[in-house]
C-alpha cells in the first residue's frame, strides 16, 4: 500500500476505499490485542480442563479398561479417546467464544456499535471475529495436541490431521451458535446451551465410549450432532483406520453445519446490529 | 481557482448535510416524524430536547449506521443507503454511551480505532500522541481505560472519534453526566475543532451547552422539530428579554397566576414556581410588590432556550 493511500485517508474529502484484507486485518488486529491482554486465563482453561480429562479418562479409566478387556476394539483406550477429546475441547472453546464475548461486543461494551461506525461493515465484523476465533482454536488445539501427544494419546504421524478437523468441527458450533448469540437479549439462553446441549454432546458423541454402545433410539441423535462427525473424523486420521467415503461424509457434515450457519449468522448478525 | 458544482436542491454546494421528511419508525412506533435540516461546512448545528425527542435516532441516520425509513438523507452528498462506507470514512462519532474496550489501555483504544479507518501503524500511532495531547490524556495514554473518570472517557472517545481527521463530527451528548468543569474543557476542545473548521453536530438537553457551542440548532419533540434558527433568534422570537421567577409557600403555585395576570407579556406556571416574561424584570417585579403578593423569592434572569422550549411545548426540558 502506497504512503499516498494512507496519507488521503487521513486528509478531506473523499477517501480511499480498504480492501477486504484491510478491514478484516483490522477488526482481527483489535482481537488480537485483546487475546494477548487475556492470555493468562486462556492458558488455564483452554488447557488445563482437557488436560484433567487427559489424566483421569485416557490414564485412569484407560488403564482399567486395558487391562480387563484389552482396550477398544483393540486400541488401547487413550488412544481412543484421545483424539476425542481434542475435538471435544475444541467444541468446549469454540461455543464459549461464540457466546459471552460476542453478546459484550453486541450488547454490554456494544465494541461492535462503535466498529460499524467507521467505514467497517457487518461482514468484516464477522469474517474478522471469527477469523480470530479460527486462530484461537488453531493454537489452543496445537497446544493440547502437544501436551496428549507426549502422553502417548497418538498412535501415528496421521493424527497431526486432528488439527483441522478440531478446527472445522469447533466452526461448525463457533458459527451457528455466533448467529444464535444476535438472536439472545441476555445470557439466559447460554445456560440452556452449555447445560442441555453441550454436555449430552460431549457424553453421548461416542466420545468416551462407541456410539453402537448406546440404546438404538438414541443413535440418530449422535449422527445429526457435529461433534460425533468430528470425533468419528479424528478417530480415524489418528487411528489410521481411514475410511475415505465416511471421511468425506463426516467433514461434509461438519462444513454444512458451517456454511448453513454462516448464512443464518449474518442474517442474524445484520438484524440486530443495523436498527 | 474555485470550482462550481450544481447545486442540490437549490442549496448552495457547501452543505455537507441535508435532510427532507426524514423519518425513522421502529415497528409501529415513530421515532422521527418527518424532519428537514440542512447544515453547511464549518457551522456547528445542534438538536436539542427532552429525552426520547429523537435525537439518537436522528444521529444514528447521519452515522450511516442505522437505516433511513422515509425520506432524504444526504450526507457529504452521498445516499448512506448506497455509500455508508464512504460517508462513515469522513466521519468522526462520539456515541451517547461511551463504547471503549475498558480493559485495553487509552492509547490501544486510539490504534486499534483508527486502523478501522485503514490508516497505516505509524499515522495511528503519530496520530494517537497529538490528539491524546489535545484531550489532555497524555499522562494516561499507557493506563488502562476502565478505572478513568466519566470526563476522561469522554474525552477518550472524543480524541478516538478525531483520529481519521473526519471532516464532520457527530457528537450524542457530548457533555451529559460530566462535572462543570469537566463539562467547560470539554467545550474549549469543540471550539478549537470548530476554529480548524471541523462541522460539528450535536445533540444536548442542556440549554447552556446549546448557546455555547451551536450557530443553530432545531428544537426536537416527540420526533418533530418544533423551531429553528439561532440560539439569539430562537430567544428573540420565541421569549422575551428577561424572566422574573417568583416562588411562593404554596404547594399549587397555580392559585397565583391569576393574582399575577397582566403582568409581563405573560405568565407561566410551573409545579414548584412561576416565571414571568417580561422586557424588564425589575419593573415587573415592583408590580408583583404593588398587588401585594409576598413571593419566597424573586429572581430576574436573562431569557434562555429553557424558555423557548417551555413556551413551545409547554413542558420543561430537564425533568
Ligand atoms: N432500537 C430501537 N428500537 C425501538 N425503539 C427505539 C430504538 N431506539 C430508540 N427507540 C425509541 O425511539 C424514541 C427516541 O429515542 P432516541 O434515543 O432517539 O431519543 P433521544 O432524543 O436521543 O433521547 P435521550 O435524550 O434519552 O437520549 C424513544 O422512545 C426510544 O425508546
Ligand atoms: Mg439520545
Amino acid at each position: 500500500m502506497s504512503t499516498d493511500v494512507f496519507t488521503a485517508r487521513g486528509g478531506h474529502g473523499p477517501r480511499p476505499p480498504l480492501a477486504t484484507r484491510e478491514r478484516v486485518g483490522a477488526v482481527t488486529g483489535y482481537m488480537l490485542l485483546v487475546y494477548r491482554r487475556t492470555l493468562r486465563g486462556t492458558i488455564i482453561s483452554t488447557f488445563l480442563s482437557p488436560l484433567f480429562f487427559l489424566l483421569a479418562m485416557g490414564i485412569g479409566l484407560g488403564s482399567l479398561i486395558d487391562e480387563r478387556t484389552g482396550g477398544v476394539g483393540g486400541v488401547p483406550y487413550l488412544q481412543f479417546v484421545v483424539p476425542a477429546i481434542v475435538a471435544m475441547q475444541t467444541m468446549w472453546l469454540a461455543m464459549f467464544e461464540a457466546t459471552y464475548p460476542v453478546m459484550d461486543y453486541i450488547r454490554w461494551s456494544k465494541l461492535y456499535d462503535s466498529m460499524l461506525a467507521t467505514p467497517l461493515r457487518v461482514r468484516d465484523v464477522m469474517v474478522g471475529h471469527i477469523g480470530s476465533i479460527a486462530g484461537r482454536l488453531v493454537l489452543a488445539t496445537s497446544v493440547f495436541m502437544l501436551v496428549a501427544a507426549l502422553f502417548g494419546g497418538f498412535a501415528t504421524w496421521g493424527a497431526l490431521w486432528c488439527l483441522p478437523i478440531a478446527v472445522l468441527t469447533g466452526l461448525a458450533f463457533t458459527v451457528p451458535i455466533f448467529g444464535f448469540t444476535a438472536t439472545q437479549q441476555n445470557e439466559d439462553g447460554f445456560n440452556i446451551l452449555f447445560r442441555l446441549i453441550a454436555t449430552p454432546l460431549m457424553l453421548f458423541s461416542g466420545t468416551f465410549f462407541p456410539i453402537d454402545q448406546l440404546p438404538v433410539w438414541m443413535q440418530p441423535l449422535a449422527w445429526v450432532t457435529p461433534l460425533w462427525h468430528g470425533v468419528e473424523s479424528a478417530r480415524m486420521v489418528a487411528l489410521g483406520t481411514v475410511d475415505p467415503p465416511w471421511l468425506a461424509l463426516h467433514t461434509g457434515v461438519l462444513l454444512m453445519f458451517v456454511l448453513v450457519g454462516w448464512v443464518l449468522c449474518e442474517r442474524a448478525l445484520t438484524k440486530r446490529l443495523v436498527t | 481557482m474555485s470550482v462550481t458544482r450544481p447545486t442540490v436542491c437549490g442549496m448552495a454546494n457547501d452543505v455537507l448535510l441535508s435532510a427532507s421528511g426524514l423519518t425513522k419508525r421502529f415497528g409501529d412506533f415513530t421515532a422521527v416524524d418527518g424532519v428537514g435540516f440542512a447544515v453547511r461546512k464549518g457551522e456547528s448545528f445542534g438538536f436539542l430536547g427532552p429525552n426520547g425527542a429523537g435525537k439518537s435516532s436522528t444521529m444514528r441516520m447521519i452515522g450511516a449506521v442505522s437505516p433511513v425509513t422515509a425520506g432524504e438523507l444526504r450526507i457529504f452528498g452521498q445516499d448512506p443507503a448506497t455509500n455508508g462506507p464512504q460517508i462513515r470514512a469522513r466521519l468522526g462519532v462520539v456515541p451517547q454511551h461511551d463504547q471503549l474496550d475498558q480493559e485495553l489501555t487509552v492509547e490501544e483504544n486510539m490504534w486499534v480505532y483508527g486502523r478501522y479507518f485503514g490508516l497505516s501503524r505509524a499515522q495511528v500511532r503519530e496520530r494517537a500522541v497529538e490528539l491524546l495531547e489535545f484531550a489532555q490524556l497524555t499522562e494516561r495514554a499507557k493506563d488502562r481505560v476502565e478505572p478513568l473518570s466519566g470526563g476522561m472517557k469522554r474525552r477518550l472517545t472524543i480524541a478516538r472519534a478525531l483520529i481519521s481527521t473526519p471532516e464532520m463530527l457527530l457528537l450524542d451528548e457530548p457533555t451529559t453526566g460530566l462535572d462543570p468543569q469537566a463539562r467547560h474543557l470539554l467545550w474549549d476542545r469543540l471550539f478549537r475543532l470548530k476554529r480548524q473548521g471541523v462541522t460539528l453536530i450535536l445533540t444536548t438537553h442542556y440549554m447552556d451547552e446549546a448557546e455555547q457551542l451551536c450557530d443553530r440548532l432545531v428544537v426536537m419533540d416527540h420526533g418533530r422539530i418544533v423551531a429553528e434558527g439561532s440560539p439569539r433568534a430562537l430567544i428573540r422570537q420565541h421569549s422575551t428579554r428577561e424572566v422574573l421567577e417568583l416562588r411562593f409557600d404554596v404547594d399549587d403555585h397555580a392559585e397565583y397566576g391569576a393574582k399575577l395576570a397582566g403582568i409581563g407579556d405573560r405568565v407561566e406556571v410551573l409545579p414548584d414556581r412561576l416565571l414571568v416574561y417580561t422586557e424588564d424584570g425589575d419593573t415587573a417585579a415592583a408590580e408583583v410588590h404593588d398587588r401585594g403578593v409576598q413571593p419566597l423569592s424573586s429572581l430576574v434572569r436573562r431569557s434562555t432556550l429553557e424558555d423557548v422550549f417551555l413556551h413551545l411545548t409547554g413542558r420543561t426540558l430537564v425533568d
